[in-house]
């Protein structure tokens, strides 16, 4: 089974999430919000593009696990990593996304890889760094993952604030209300 | 905000770059002024007169996840050009098809259609009965056979009591309708205004289904309550019989009674009736005005389309065969 970076973002956002993505529920582009992302990567940075490099790695977790990702801006004379989003709701997720990310080069043997964050919305860049701790908390995660992917069963409903602003809010909220009938 | 788009003049539909372009060619094949229309504002395209086209407009359709549909000149639905899919899932078509093979699973999908649809065909009688239209006979009817219908064992047995509920629900149209009579359900061809308006609209509300099924991961060819291949993509069938009594059946009871439809739309001919252009026109038109009309939807809580409720009903479809949620029927509450 392959775990990606989108996964571990997923996850930390909601299990469900992570579920119905992974099983290619996904949902119809309705809103312009994707084409909006692109956008804001190819247009954020213009310069970037020629000290940065778009890089893939991988790297075998288990023998049933393969971790990848894909870093669109890597400036490998600083060894850092730049992360777009759009904006900073989940950002507890994003972090984990980039920390996932440096522990990846690590596991290719590339260390003191940092990562920044940056939400240009609003102006904001967070540093992130992997800790010892961190690298741990992101095996387990990924141990979570794969059960979690495993299973048949979709994980419940979350109920909390950020399904408002999920793609997949209709799907989850679209039962009827028994109380009528 | 995607639209359909009506095309009922005969001509040729080409791409140019991002857009569609349609040339009106008349019967005497002198092209009109041609029209353009920008692909990201297009939903569908329905074709009721001849469509000219060639294979890098489908291609490009395809690509843009355009469906056409398309009707003869004797407005009959002929079939669907279905850009390829695009959201499939392994996991629900490997259970939607659990769920077509296993017969219990299938029966207590095709029991919650019929009962969505009668509980809708009800909502309608009752409308009217507390509108001065005797359809109490029809009620009491209705209410006793759609009490046999988690008593059946087969896909058979269920079809059959589905049709005498049907018939006692089209024998109500008579008194529904005013000036104009069904008398009994004909099809091909109809014999007259209302078995064609019925016949027009509800092919209208199938490709509906069928669309907002193609917009996600279920499969239009596995059906549970028709067999599949009865037709096509008969799923949509399916999910028609929820819609068309709250979308097809209102409507027609509309258009007759508020005489917008009146008798010079129709072309009667010996034994058929058709609507003229003019009549195919005015439903059409009143047909998308319809989709696009918002109810406040109860668990959303928020506004939604009546097309938007098409789309939702696959969602809990999806939900039921990945075992989320079991799938309730829409039923009208209003
Ligand atoms: S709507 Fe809520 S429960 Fe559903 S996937 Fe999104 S976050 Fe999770």
């Amino acid at each position: 089974m392959h775990i990606n970076a989108t996964l571990i973002n997923l996850y930390h956002i909601c299990a469900r999430e992570c579920w119905l993505h992974a099983n290619g529920i996904r949902m119809e582009h309705t809103s312009d919000t994707v084409y909006d992302g692109k956008l804001l990567h190819e247009m954020s940075y213009p310069l970037r593009a020629d000290r940065h490099t778009e890089i893939s790695l991988t790297a075998e977790f288990s023998n049933e696990i393969v971790l990848t990702g894909k870093v669109d801006f890597y400036d490998s004379k600083a060894r850092t990593i730049h992360e777009t989003k759009r904006s900073n709701k989940t950002a507890a997720a994003h972090e984990w996304q980039c920390k996932f990310y440096i522990w990846l080069f690590a596991l290719n043997g590339i260390d003191d890889v940092q990562a920044i964050l940056e939400y240009p919305k609003s102006r904001e860049r967070t540093n992130i760094f992997l800790s010892e701790a961190d690298s741990v908390y992101l095996s387990n995660t990924v141990d979570e993952v794969y059960h979690l992917l495993r299973s048949d069963l979709c994980p419940p409903r979350l109920d909390e604030k950020i399904c408002k602003h999920c793609s997949y809010h209709d799907l989850c909220y679209s039962g009827e209300d028994l109380s009528s009938y | 905000m995607k639209k359909s788009y009506y095309l009922f003049n005969p001509g040729r539909m080409s791409r140019k770059d991002n857009t569609l372009q349609f040339i009106p060619v008349d019967a005497a094949g002198i092209e009109g002024t041609p029209k353009y229309i920008p692909v990201e504002s297009v939903a569908n395209l329905y074709a009721f007169g001849a469509l000219d086209a060639n294979s890098s407009m489908y291609n490009f359709l395809g690509k843009e996840q355009i469906s056409v549909h398309f009707f003869d000149y004797h407005e009959h639905y002929t079939g669907s050009f279905m850009p390829k899919d695009y959201l499939l899932s392994g996991k629900v078509l490997i259970a939607q098809t659990q769920h077509y093979t296993h017969q219990k699973k299938r029966l207590l999908l095709a029991q919650k259609f019929v009962s969505g649809a009668t509980g809708n065909m009800l909502k309608n009688l009752k409308y009217y009965h507390n509108r001065d239209k005797d359809t109490s006979i029809q009620i009491d009817r209705i209410e006793d056979l759609s009490s046999q219908i988690w008593e059946t064992d087969s896909i058979e047995m269920l079809m059959g009591i589905e049709g005498n509920i049907r018939i006692t629900y089209y024998s109500s149209f008579d008194t529904i309708i005013n000036d104009f009579e069904m008398g009994i359900r004909s099809k091909q061809p109809p014999s007259n205004e209302v078995n064609a308006l019925i016949s027009f609209i509800n092919s209208l509300c199938y490709t509906l289904c069928l669309d907002a099924i193609y917009h996600t991961q279920l499969h239009p060819t596995i059906s549970f309550l028709h067999q599949p291949g009865f037709r096509r993509y008969s799923l949509a069938l399916d999910l028609a019989e929820i819609f068309k009594p709250i979308l097809s059946d209102r409507l027609i009871f509309t258009l007759l009674n508020k005489k917008i439809v009146t008798k010079g739309d129709f072309d009667i001919q010996l034994n058929s009736c058709l609507l003229k252009e003019s009549g195919r026109k005015k439903v059409v038109k009143s047909w998308d005005e319809r989709l696009s009309e918002t109810i406040m939807h109860r668990s959303l809580k928020r506004n939604v389309s009546y097309k938007h409720l098409v789309k939702l009903e696959c969602y809990k479809l999806v939900k039921h065969i990945l075992d989320m949620e079991g799938y309730q029927p829409f039923k009208a509450w209003w």
